[in-house]
């Protein structure tokens, strides 16, 4: 792989992505004010001493958005991560396995997704105490049900290919078939899905935040901040419409490298055509 | 007398897009002319590749996947149909040209009833009406010979067989009475017994209706018992263009030659077949759903020979390979190797045992992890049986590969990049690498084509006689097995028909079964059809 074969759609996404981690790594340094520290007056316009205006309780915007980036990135890019890793893994035994396991863990996840997630997460997060790894396995493993659905129907798609049938022959045993044999012929259509489930987990995170159980005020949260700010808006104050940007840019920036990854791993060279 | 269908300099062009580099326009077909009169047949004959579908194709004006008509004229009736426009194509298609395409299970609609997709054309094109269109699709069910034609358009495509749905697609092509079709290797999905009475049923159709076809297939024998004129392609380029009678009996170029008289591949039988290394005995095998497919089947194959298992496709020979190999394990009966019972099922089977028998399949294409390279799909054998790595594991590889008459080269490519016959010569080296005694070949040449088959089949022997290993051979094909085997099983329906030597099995007297399955292989010699359909003892069964 060469720098020049990138193509300028997913420079745009990985220039994003950049800058996003780099507020998230160097909060301290970047930001101008702090992030719980009241530096003027409410809902002032952007310009000035705060490029970005000042929200509810008169925090620098800019400030808030750059430590936002931290929690928001962090925790849903985690929880992204994780869903796929438990969801992925679980699905492709399912799969591969069948018979039991296959009805035990499929039926298992069907009890899952009947109940609402959105319920699910607030009354277990309400039980839990607040600690943001809860929040992060709370959200993975709800998420690892859509994982687990789309999984497992890929997986067996693959799995009844005559080369997992040779490997079955030669005595491979499960892992190397799921991870070897299976899993580079799945890649396409689970990359695709991370990128959405990226931007899921972020408005999650948000709607969980606006619901009282998600990151806890004052921590700055880019799904927060929106909530913070929303009552701005009737007054025709803009606060609320940063953040919220903030979330868009950073969904279209993940989904621009997923499409070009996609791409290549869907390419001729390798690949099963456009699967 | 003046000609139906006139291409003149035909010239078909496609963009294709390589990965890494800029886009080039490739030239598929080039100067291709031929004129073809009212009522007769030209076969269009080439390998994979040559182009033939597409010069078919292009008679509906149609180029398929990218493929640009860029040059040239096809007049039909004097017109050229390339220069009209949509609405002008559209009313040609499915009234003066109609198609039929090779997998009619692919080209039927699940969804409607086989009547309702008969007469559709001829409704569309406001032909007839459809009191007409039913009487008619009546008519041809009946040329056709279909089982009870009054019922036949109530049916669903999954209710009817294989030869049956191609004929249905035939009967859909000549419905709205074309003046022309194309046939698109019609038969060459089918079973040997069932596609000579597609044939007949076809050749019947078009001399009843009087319409002239374009028949493309890669079969000289077939295409020799149908077709007035042929047509020798490739790479896009004509070859040779001639009278059938002059192309089968005296073909002029040094390629049409290879053609004819292809399956040079050739062993005697060995005489001594008593050393067996595989016995399989009194085996029955069946699905978890209670369906049999195995009833009591016995054989056995001696060491460093080949067993040919013939048969049509749901005869069991595959199912048998399954069970050999443990994927199936059998109700009943047992599968000795080297003396030694093997346990039933996958799961039981140690690895030494698993190493011994290895597998060929019909698809290198799915046989083959898309996403591994060469040096991995061979080299995994090496590290998985014989714990081989790094420095040694590349030597092997590289043996290996100038085994199957492949260089190094291909060593990091993957199977998207290599030719079908290329693909399946590195299943064989993967075969290969864990050292066997006993290669099960499921069909490994039915998807390629002659002149390549030719070449694998070659190398089998070649490799059987380097190394000593034994093969069961899964194969429809009867020249195949007079041209490979030792010893010979024939299975109808689950059920050993016929086992021995080659030479007991292939000749006379024969059982009524294993008579049609000889008589139904076409041979290239004009008028065969006529000459098999009076003799044959036996109909094939259900088609």
């Amino acid at each position: 792989m060469n720098l020049r074969s990138i193509p300028f759609s997913a420079w745009i996404g990985i220039i994003g992505i950049a800058v996003a981690l780099l507020c998230a790594l160097f909060a301290p340094v970047l930001a101008p004010f702090g992030e719980r520290e009241v530096v003027g007056e409410i809902w002032l316009p952007a310009g000035g001493d705060f490029l970005l205006g000042t929200d509810n309780l008169g925090r620098d915007l800019l400030s808030r958005l750059i430590y936002g980036a931290r929690t928001t990135i962090f925790v849903a890019l985690a929880a992204t991560v994780l869903s796929f890793a438990l969801g992925m893994i679980l699905s492709f035994t399912a799969a591969v396995t069948g018979g039991f396991v296959d009805q035990f863990f499929s039926r298992f996840n069907d009890l899952m997704m009947a109940v609402p997630t959105l319920i699910f997460a607030l009354v277990v997060l309400a039980v839990l105490p607040q600690h943001l790894w809860i929040l992060v396995l709370v959200m993975a493993v709800l998420d690892s049900t859509r994982v687990f659905r789309i999984g497992r129907a890929v997986a067996l798609d693959v799995a009844v290919m005559e080369f997992v049938e040779a490997a079955r022959l030669r005595g491979e045993g499960n892992v190397w078939i799921i991870f070897r044999e299976i899993l580079p012929n799945t890649l396409s259509p689970l990359l695709a899905e991370f990128g959405l489930r990226f931007a899921f987990s972020i408005l999650f995170l948000s709607t969980l935040s606006f619901l009282g159980l998600g990151i806890q005020p004052p921590a700055a949260d880019w799904g927060g901040m929106v909530k913070d700010n929303k009552d701005g808006i009737i007054f025709g104050i803009s606060a609320a419409l940063i953040p919220g940007a903030a979330i868009a840019a950073l969904a279209i920036c993940v989904n621009l490298v997923v499409d070009w990854l996609m791409k290549r791993t869907s390419s001729l060279k390798g690949g099963r055509g456009d699967a | 007398m003046p000609e139906l269908l006139s291409v003149k300099n035909l010239k078909i062009e496609a963009t294709s897009y390589p990965p890494g580099e800029p886009p080039k326009v490739v030239t598929l077909v080039e100067d291709v002319s031929f004129d073809l009169q009212k009522g007769k047949v030209l076969g269009l004959i080439g390998e994979s590749g040559a182009g033939k579908s597409t010069i078919g194709l292009s008679a509906l004006a149609y180029g398929r996947g990218g493929c640009r008509i860029t040059g040239g004229e096809v007049l039909l009736n004097g017109r050229d149909i390339l220069k009209l426009g949509r609405g002008g194509i559209n009313s040609v298609r499915g009234r003066h040209v109609c198609y039929v395409a090779q997998s009619a299970a692919a080209a039927f609609n699940p969804a409607h009833k086989l009547g309702d997709q008969v007469i559709e054309a001829s409704l569309r094109h406001g032909i007839m009406n459809r009191d007409e269109a039913t009487k008619r699709a009546l008519y041809l069910f009946r040329v056709l010979g279909l089982p009870n034609p009054e019922t036949f358009g109530d049916r669903y495509p999954h209710q009817v067989s294989g030869g049956q749905l191609q004929r249905a697609m035939t009967a859909m092509a000549l419905c709205p009475n074309p003046e022309l079709i194309v046939f698109d290797e019609p038969t060459t999905a089918l079973d040997v017994t069932t596609q000579i009475d597609v044939l007949a049923a076809i050749k019947h159709a078009i001399e009843e209706t009087d319409t002239a076809a374009l028949y493309i297939t890669h079969d000289l024998a077939v295409v020799a018992q149908i077709s007035d004129d042929i047509m020798v392609l490739r790479h896009g380029k004509t070859v040779e263009y001639g009278t059938t009678k002059q192309v089968i009996e005296a073909p002029r170029e040094e390629y049409t030659r290879a053609l004819v008289s292809v399956r040079q591949a050739k062993r005697d039988e060995a005489p001594d077949q008593t050393d067996t290394l595989l016995k399989i005995e009194h085996v029955h095998a069946g699905y978890a759903n209670g369906f049999k497919v195995l009833h009591d089947v016995s054989m056995h194959l001696p060491k460093g020979q080949t067993l040919a298992i013939v048969g049509e496709s749901g005869s069991g020979k595959s199912t048998l390979a399954r069970v050999i190999t443990g994927l199936l394990p059998p109700s009943e009966g047992r599968i000795t190797f080297e003396g030694k019972e093997l346990p039933k099922a996958l799961k039981g089977r140690t690895n030494d045992e698993l190493r011994r028998i290895q597998m060929i399949y019909q698809m290198a294409d799915t046989a083959m992890n898309p996403r591994q390279t060469v040096r991995e799909i061979v080299g995994r054998p090496l590290s998985f049986y014989f714990g081989m790595h790094g420095a040694k594991k590349t030597e092997r590889v590289k043996e290996l590969l100038d085994q199957i008459e492949m260089g190094t080269r291909f060593l990091d490519r993957y199977p998207a990049e290599l030719s079908g016959g290329q693909k399946q010569r590195v299943a064989i080296a993967r075969a290969l690498a864990a050292k066997p005694e006993l290669i099960l070949c499921d069909e490994p040449t039915s998807a390629l084509d002659p002149l390549v088959a030719e070449g694998i089949l070659n190398l089998l022997l070649k490799l059987q006689e380097e190394t000593a290993v034994s093969y069961v051979f899964i194969t429809h094909d009867i020249a195949i097995v007079r041209a490979i085997a030792d010893s010979v099983a024939v299975m109808h329906r689950g059920r050993l028909v016929r086992f021995g030597p080659k030479s007991k099995v292939l000749s006379p007297p024969f059982d009524d079964y294993t008579d049609l399955l000889l008589k139904s292989v076409p041979e290239m010699e004009i008028g065969w059809l006529e000459k098999v359909l009076k003799t044959r003892r036996m109909e094939s069964a259900g088609n």
